[in-house]
């Protein structure tokens, strides 16, 4: 029989109210579940281990030399969503980004909102996201974020909160691809007992946003890539091979009187839309890094004439950043005259003197992080944190208070997941993926993150993070 | 048309796996002739795989002796040696991973998988399953190459990679025999042609095409200028003119002229003539071609800058 260890107190369950009683859209798969001998189960599990391995969906991790590749943990255990729940997630995600969007052609534009004064001018005018160069560029869509992954979690409260709005290069879709396709091939009785809404056309839905992207007829896209050593190779590779385009490197790319050509077998050939995996500061080392050996010397020249497309557009941190996210509830009242529909976290912001000694006197209880940091790196959570930990991390608050926000510590919802001691809760999050363009895009689901230490909430892949299947069942 | 970087890494993905394969054929064929009771010169043979791979002075910063088994140790699993068959594997893979997205995924976990079975090797590896094993994937290789790659570009380069390769090899290999002959060492009699032809999967045949034990002009014929022989200096020229004329290059003119020059003189000269000429000198003659003829394919379709 399979050990399924009981809901953790104050923690919303996705599979087990706090009476015990299963949800329904859980039912079927629990009582799937325990027909199931944990031998066969074991098996699955090993097999999906093997052909992870064999398919080489692995990342690299930074600062570890010895394993270079690794594989990110799978579970098998689904994320699933009833489909009441994902409509209202989706049309909070379309106008999140749609706000988000519309505040990035203002700030590069006429700037209204600092000027209404609802976010003030010096956080976006000396934020170093803030790309000069992008100001005054008109856009086909006025579209600076085609692809954005907005991480959702589910607090104790049941309600969902976004937690980050990544609108630089997310990554992770190809994982949540992969995944589904494990699930089918691992057990296909499940997908016959649920109706499970399709994941696979991600790749022709960013097909089409990224031909949209441009006015040019016919356009050539590309994919470009830091290279195969990047972490996340993987998933560009995936992405090109599954499009159907190139896969390129800065070096693979030359621009000629202000238009952009890629090197090919049959001389050059030009390329209308780079959806590129790299970031702003590497991509033109005339203009940003002159060390730079990723990028490509003129794109940036040749970006301004409106003669190549970038997906994401250059300059879009300056709206994913954690010192403008306490602001998008704003913004979306602003551009789009609506409530917004999903909740923000509440955050105090550092640099306000009042918030920064709320801040200090709560360092125990709350999670404070930095303002541009990413990937789980640098950041306090304090009711994990030794007193010494704490200390720490004060000193380094009071040096640089306008570097840190602070959140409250959210219980992320837990998901029952096969672990050492059996199948027990390990906490979760959701990162759905919003294609914008002529029309905006999501496809329903995405990458279902896991924390797999029992207690963490970090379910950052580089701090040892699995992925689970997410399913969104159709109404 | 295809991004130049990508055709460099499809072409040397392949020029690697045939490389590894065509190491283990000549370890094999040196192994050989090594035990062979009546040789007089196994230090000949032996040494021969290091000489034919450039390798002989860093074999022997590393090791005192000469051994069966450290020659194995050194040119089939060392990974600290560039031109082992372990290395080669390796290589493959990396050009492989580079352009992963380029091929079909079978092809790819058919060149991971053996990269992943290659690393977990035991160091107590039987020789000749060894070597069986790597000629195994290497054939699991052309397979995938030949049952999953749309006819293209892509293919044009794998196929290329394999044939340039083989070219080198072939000529490579049969020089471990010519070198041998030329010094006055070596066993110079039916055994030792037998088991180059085994080597080069050839014996069979060469016993369906000559009704005489193999000598230096019958074993000559085949394996430099068999039009029918896979695996011959003929055959592979042969494959390679077809392939060039196939792809669309910015400069491919002088590459197919060289190529169709090498070719032409493989299909006019006769095997009494090369043995007068002297083996080892035309192979040598050859090797230069094929290596000047590599540099033509990198500029006309290659070159990334």
């Amino acid at each position: 029989m399979h050990r399924i260890h009981p809901p953790l107190a104050g923690c919303f369950d996705e599979m087990l109210a706090d009476d015990g009683e299963t949800r329904g859209h859980y039912r079927d798969f629990l009582q799937w579940l325990t027909a199931q001998s944990p031998e066969t189960l074991g098996q699955r599990r090993h097999e999906a281990e093997l052909l992870f391995h064999r398919v080489g969906i692995t990342f690299a991790v930074y600062g570890d030399d010895s394993g270079s590749e690794r594989l990110i943990p799978f579970d098998t255990i689904p994320r699933i969503l009833p489909a009441s729940e994902w409509q209202v997630l989706e049309v909070g995600l379309r106008q999140r980004t749609a706000a988000l969007n519309a505040f990035l052609h203002d700030i590069y534009h006429e700037q209204h909102i600092l000027r209404a004064g609802l976010v003030p001018a010096e956080q976006v005018m000396v934020n170093n996201q803030y790309q000069v160069a992008m100001q005054g560029l008109d856009l086909p869509h006025r579209t600076y974020a085609h692809i954005a992954g907005v991480d959702v979690i589910r607090h104790a409260d049941g309600g969902y909160y976004v937690l980050e709005d990544n609108l630089r290069v997310p990554s992770g879709v190809s994982y949540m691809l992969e995944n589904r396709k494990m699930m089918m091939r691992l057990f296909p009785e499940l997908f016959a007992r649920y109706a499970v809404a399709p994941v696979e056309h991600y790749p022709s839905l960013l097909h089409d946003t990224l031909r949209e992207a441009t006015h040019a007829d016919n356009p050539t896209v590309v994919v470009m890539t830091p290279g195969h050593y990047n972490s996340a190779y993987f998933e560009h590779a995936f992405l090109a091979q599954q499009m159907g385009v190139e896969l390129v490197e800065g070096r693979d790319l030359f621009v000629e009187r202000d238009h952009v050509y890629m090197r090919t077998t049959a001389g050059p050939r030009q390329v209308d839309v780079i959806y590129r995996r790299i970031d702003d500061i590497y991509l033109d080392p005339l203009v940003f890094r002159a060390d730079s050996m990723l990028g490509v010397p003129g794109l940036l020249s040749a970006y301004r004439k409106g003669n190549v497309i970038l997906a994401n557009a250059i300059g879009t941190g300056v709206a994913d950043d954690k010192s403008i996210y306490p602001y998008v509830p704003e913004m979306i009242r602003f551009y789009l005259s609506e409530e917004p529909v999903l909740n923000n976290v509440p955050t105090w912001q550092c640099r306000k003197p009042d918030e920064l000694s709320h801040v200090l006197a709560h360092l125990h209880e709350l999670v404070v992080k930095e303002v541009h940091g990413a990937g789980g790196y640098g950041m306090l959570i304090g009711p994990k944190a030794s007193r010494a930990d704490i200390d720490d991390f004060r000193a380094r608050l009071l040096a640089d208070p306008a570097n840190y926000i602070a959140q409250p510590t959210l219980a992320l919802s837990t998901c029952p997941t096969f672990v050492d001691e059996g199948i027990a809760p390990r906490h979760i999050d959701l990162r759905p993926f919003v294609l914008s363009g002529k029309d905006v895009r999501i496809v329903p689901g995405g990458l279902s993150r896991v924390a797999l230490t029992r207690g963490s909430l970090v379910v950052n892949s580089s701090q040892g993070g699995g992925t689970k299947d997410a399913w969104v069942l159709e109404a | 048309m295809m991004l130049s970087r990508t055709a460099d890494h499809l072409y040397w993905m392949s020029r690697y796996l045939e490389r590894a394969e065509n190491l283990a054929r000549l370890l094999d064929v040196s192994f050989s002739l090594s035990l062979l009771p009546q040789s007089k010169g196994a230090r000949a043979e032996m040494s021969a795989p290091l000489v034919i791979t450039e390798t002989l002075q860093q074999y022997n910063t590393r090791h005192d002796t000469l051994s069966a088994q450290t020659l194995f140790d050194f040119m089939a699993l060392d990974r600290d040696n560039p031109a082992s068959i372990v290395s080669c594997l390796k290589l493959a893979r990396e050009n492989a991973h580079a352009v992963r997205g380029k091929i079909p995924v079978e092809m790819w976990e058919n060149i991971n998988a053996t990269w992943l079975q290659a690393k977990q090797l035991p160091s107590a590896v039987n020789v000749g399953e060894f070597f069986d094993w790597v000629k195994e994937r290497s054939h699991l290789f052309r397979g995938v190459a030949y049952g999953t790659v749309l006819r293209g570009d892509a293919y044009s380069f794998v196929r290329l990679g394999t044939f340039v390769e083989r070219a080198d090899n072939t000529a490579r290999l049969l020089d471990v025999k010519a070198s041998l002959m030329d010094s006055g060492h070596g066993v110079d009699d039916f055994y030792a042609w037998s088991a180059l032809l085994r080597a080069l999967s050839a014996y069979e045949a060469y016993l369906e095409l000559y009704r005489e034990p193999p000598n230096a002009q019958s074993v000559t014929e085949l394996l430099l200028l068999s039009p029918r022989l896979p695996r011959s200096l003929r055959a592979s020229m042969e494959a390679i003119c077809k392939i060039l004329a196939q792809i669309e290059g910015e400069d491919s003119r002088v590459a197919q002229r060289d190529a169709n020059a090498i070719r032409n003189e493989l299909h006019f000269v006769r095997a009494d003539e090369i043995l007068r000429f002297g083996l080892h000198d035309y192979l040598n003659q050859r090797l230069i071609d094929i290596n000047t003829l590599g540099e033509r394919i990198y500029d006309a379709y290659l070159k990334a800058a």
